[in-house]
């Protein structure tokens, strides 16, 4: 075997390094795109409501997933504090998901319903009033600014065209269910609906 | 996974591993030993590269792991549908452990399912478990020392929303409350809103307005009285607060009390039903009542004492 031959020409030894590479993700992702699990929504799982949807882009905006995950592992101490480990068919709908991989703040997957809409809101404007040791910072700016909802549609219709089941009425309907409303009922409504559909434990 | 992905992945897998096998044996086949040979047209500047082979060491440890990933894969699920020798799932383990721990920890939360709320409170070894369980679940709203915050219960002194029985402390933590108190702006107008707030000052005795406090009395009647009483001592019925003890979960100055009246308030318990069990719902409950002791005894003296 004379890897002189490898060596010395570049165009094959960039090709055949790209052969190996790929080895890994053809095994460990390519089959992902067919398998049953990861491509099944749980039973009950609907695409976001408009109002939730938007309360998602602000989710993502200020960066609530640099802190905080969406990703209940199957190990007890996390499933006796956080409720049912994730599974993947609760993200189905997700583009892109919002797992995170770093916990500043709690685990958020199944925060639904865990607080009151008044508590989020208290602690969205100021953490510190209702969690006084919190290090989170205040999103005041969330209840002063108003949601006029006129892309909320063509978000849906973005996101059907890559799966996710939003019907015509969905998008007719959007802009009437989002606009008045402030960005911090969005993020509400958006916190109040994560991780309802499986048992807590 | 589908049979054809099975077979996909099972023949990547070894052949990823037969290929490094024949690489590393293929490659120290041709090398020449003894770092004796020079590569051909492989020297700079008098510098040559030699063709030396892999440390025996490294050879063995390379093969080694070569090993290592077929005994894993053996054993573990890795090839396909293939659920390994061991049957281990990560599922598994968790539920193993989940059942392993209730097994261990659940009986010493049981014991004192059988102990009244009241009898509990004396318990210390009880109150600093039910203490554990308020920090994790309770303190959040209520704050780490159930001193409660503007909308949250305070939970140490003696007045309660919602009923202070057994009973009644567990359904709040089981159940969770809905509090329904409705906008007022419109029947009592905005310069009814400002009056009927003095006259709520007046039933606690705090300073008003007294002209304007007479002037909701009659609305008082007419719309409060259904839920907070005649007497303004409010119905843990329907979690109504009672307006005589000066005590204030949204405020009780005159202006935080018009705001109450203008916009209505809809304080909320989540259910805690699925999030904690009986046994620990009964041992914070003890807790949250061991807290307003020593507020229940200054009010018993007091009214002793008038």
């Amino acid at each position: 075997m004379n890897h002189d031959l490898i060596e010395r020409k570049t165009g094959l030894m960039v090709t055949l390094i790209i052969l190996v590479i790929s080895l890994g993700g053809l095994v460990e992702i390519l089959p992902l795109f067919s398998s049953e699990s990861t491509t099944t929504p749980v039973a009950g799982l609907k695409p976001l409501a408009a109002l939730e949807l938007e309360g998602r882009d602000i989710y993502i905006r200020e960066g609530c997933h640099v802190c905080h995950t969406q990703m209940v592992r199957p190990l007890r101490t996390e499933t006796e504090r956080y409720g049912h480990y994730s599974v993947a068919g609760e993200s189905v709908y997700e583009h892109p998901f919002l797992w995170g991989s770093k916990r500043t703040g709690p685990d958020l997957a199944r925060v639904g319903g865990r607080y009151s809409d008044d508590w989020q809101r208290a602690h969205l404007y100021n953490p510190r009033a209702v969690v006084p040791e919190s290090t989170m910072p205040a999103f005041p700016w969330l209840f002063e600014r108003t949601l006029d909802g006129e892309e909320t549609a063509a978000k849906m219709k973005a996101l059907a065209t890559v799966g996710v089941p939003y019907t015509d009425a969905d998008m007719a309907g959007a802009q009437r269910a989002v606009a008045g409303h402030s960005e911090a009922d969005a993020l509400v409504a958006y916190l109040q609906q994560l991780g309802t559909l499986l048992s807590r434990r | 996974m589908t049979v054809f992905w099975s077979i996909f992945v099972t023949v990547v897998t070894i052949g990823t591993l037969l290929g490094s096998y024949w690489l590393l044996t293929t490659t120290r086949k041709s090398e020449v030993k003894d770092g004796a040979h020079l590569e051909k047209d492989h020297t700079f500047d008098g510098i040559a590269e030699l063709e030396t082979p892999l440390p025996r060491w490294w050879y063995y440890l390379f093969l080694l792991t070569i090993a290592f990933s077929f005994a894993y894969l053996a054993l573990f699920p890795g090839l396909g549908n293939f659920k390994g020798l061991l049957g281990w799932s990560s599922t598994g383990q968790w539920e193993g452990e989940v059942a392993a721990a209730a097994e261990r920890y659940n009986p010493l939360f049981e014991r004192y399912l059988d102990t009244p709320l009241l009898a509990l409170t004396e318990d210390r070894k009880a109150m600093r478990m039910g203490q554990r369980i308020f920090g994790n679940y309770c303190a959040q709203c209520h704050g780490s020392a159930a001193q409660g915050a503007h909308g949250f219960p305070n939970l140490r002194d003696h007045d309660w929303l919602w009923g202070n029985s057994e009973a009644q402390i567990q359904a709040s933590i089981r159940q969770g409350r809905q509090a329904a108190m409705p906008s007022w702006a419109a029947p009592l107008g905005e310069e009814g809103v400002r009056a009927m707030a003095q006259y709520v000052r007046s039933l606690s005795g705090a300073a008003h307005d007294a002209a304007l406090a007479a002037e909701a009395a009659p609305k008082y009647s007419l719309f409060c009285v259904a839920c907070h009483g005649p007497a303004g001592t409010g119905n843990i019925a329907l979690g109504a607060p009672n307006l005589t003890d000066n005590i204030w979960l949204y405020g009780g100055s005159a202006d935080e009390i018009a705001f109450t009246l203008r916009h209505g308030r809809n304080g909320q318990m989540p259910s805690h039903e699925g999030v904690l069990d009986d046994a620990r719902i009964h041992l914070v409950a003890a807790y949250v009542l061991s807290l307003s002791k020593g507020a229940r005894a200054a009010a018993t003296s007091t009214a002793a004492g008038q």
